[in-house]
């Protein structure tokens, strides 16, 4: 019984890491969109290219968070959590017992 | 990189002579209290470490708990020790950088720390205006603080900032800073400033209030965090592949060769350049969000209002 409860436990853990990590797909659309636009400005304007990149790479940092939540959650979901709800487990048996 | 609180000023130009004796030995005392911070902390790491093997992926260690504390137990981390060291060895850095200052800069260290203090002037007057001059100092420390925090994983400490309790700690200290730039406008504005631009945003205002500390925290601790993950997980991957391909052959095996080379290409994007980057983006949004709390149309407006009140004051002092 605890050795099925586990294997849920740690099967869930892993999808919901995976789950967490489509946050990824958001600032991928977003970061490309900002380096084309911005690809395209140093087109128009070369002698601005050092104000452009600078100004697209502080944007792309900012844009990457949302990115960043998720990847926090799956290390989390994946090296953290399995240990804090195993230890739940244990003492939820124990109490039953 | 907080230079300016040293000055530049002329006042230790007369005490001790630039290559005279003394000058050196307080030159090596600087350097010693550059080094031995971070020396101490790497000491400590060797110290407190368990053996371990295999992937090894956990937070700051925990060196000390001091019990008896209202709300829980004092611990004391490696991220706090290290942050520490890295605060006193920059100490050291700005002591070494503003030694033996003279009116006319002649040595490389006079230059560099007159360069860094004249980018960081600069920076904050472009991105805050003049009337936040005087925020340099802070942002200065901010970025330095950060950068060298991100950087010390390149000597082996675990970095402070991939602990989040040492950004939030940072993050609280920019929310603060950002509500008190606000509060200048008077509470009044302040309070109402929740309900625009209809009453019905209050509760959505007073989620992204307290967003913003927690957005900025997370933000520079997951890039740090994951970098290190990352290298680790990779790290781990190259040795037990080589291990694999290697492991027959009777000396070389026991060496992980495919671990050269490429974690270090890695350490230079995740370490080096992420942290730098996140250190300039740290310091970049506090200088928007303190500048942006307190615009400069509400200011001139505020200081209009006060010069009507006052003159209204004087007129009525008059006529009593």
């Amino acid at each position: 019984m605890v050795e099925l409860a586990m294997g849920i436990m740690l099967g869930l853990c892993g999808v919901g890491a995976g789950i967490a990590l489509i946050a990824g797909i958001g600032p991928g659309i977003g970061e490309g969109q900002a380096v084309a636009a911005a690809c395209e400005a140093i087109g128009r304007q070369p002698e601005a290219k050092s104000d452009v990149t600078s100004t697209m790479v502080m944007g792309c940092a900012i844009a990457e968070t949302t990115g960043l939540y998720g990847l926090i959650i799956g290390i989390l979901l994946i090296f953290v959590a399995p240990g804090i709800f195993s230890g739940v487990l244990r003492e939820t048996v124990l109490a039953l017992k | 990189m907080t230079e300016k609180k040293e000055g530049i000023g002329p006042a230790e130009a007369g005490k001790a002579g630039v290559g005279s004796a003394r000058f050196r030995w307080v030159d090596r005392g600087l350097i010693a209290l550059m080094v031995l911070p971070l020396v101490c902390c790497l000491v400590l790491k060797v110290l407190f470490k368990p053996e371990s093997q295999g992937v090894d992926i956990s937070g700051a260690m925990i060196y000390l708990t001091i019990p008896g504390f209202p709300l829980q137990d004092l611990v004391i981390t490696e991220s706090q020790i290290n942050s520490w060291g890295i605060m006193i060895s920059l100490l050291g850095l700005c002591l070494y950088l503003t030694h033996g200052l003279t009116e006319r800069a002649e040595t490389k260290r006079q230059l560099a720390a007159e360069w860094i203090v004249e980018k960081c002037e600069n920076l904050v007057t472009v991105n805050m205006g003049e009337r936040f001059a005087g925020y340099e100092y802070l942002i200065a420390a901010i970025m330095g603080l950060s950068a060298f925090s991100s950087l010390s994983c390149l000597i082996g400490l675990f970095a402070p900032t991939g602990d989040v309790n040492i950004t939030a700690g940072w993050a609280v200290l920019v929310f603060v800073l950002y509500t008190y730039t606000k509060l200048q406008g008077g509470v009044l504005n302040y309070l109402k400033g929740f309900t625009e631009p209809i009453p019905v945003f209050t509760p959505m205002n007073f989620i992204s209030e307290f967003s913003l500390p927690i957005s900025m925290a997370f933000r520079h601790y997951g890039n740090v965090m994951s970098g290190a993950v990352i290298s680790v997980l990779i790290g781990t991957a190259l040795r037990s592949l080589s291990k694999m391909l290697l492991g027959g052959i009777p000396v070389i095996g026991n060496i992980p060769l495919l671990q050269i080379g490429l974690p270090a290409i890695l350490s230079l994007y995740f370490d080096v350049f992420s942290g730098l980057m996140q250190a300039f983006i740290f310091a970049m949004l506090t200088m928007m969000n303190v500048a942006g709390a307190f615009p400069q149309e509400a200011w001139e407006k505020r200081q209009a209002k006060k010069a009507i009140r006052r003159q209204r004051a004087d007129m009525a002092r008059a006529e009593a």
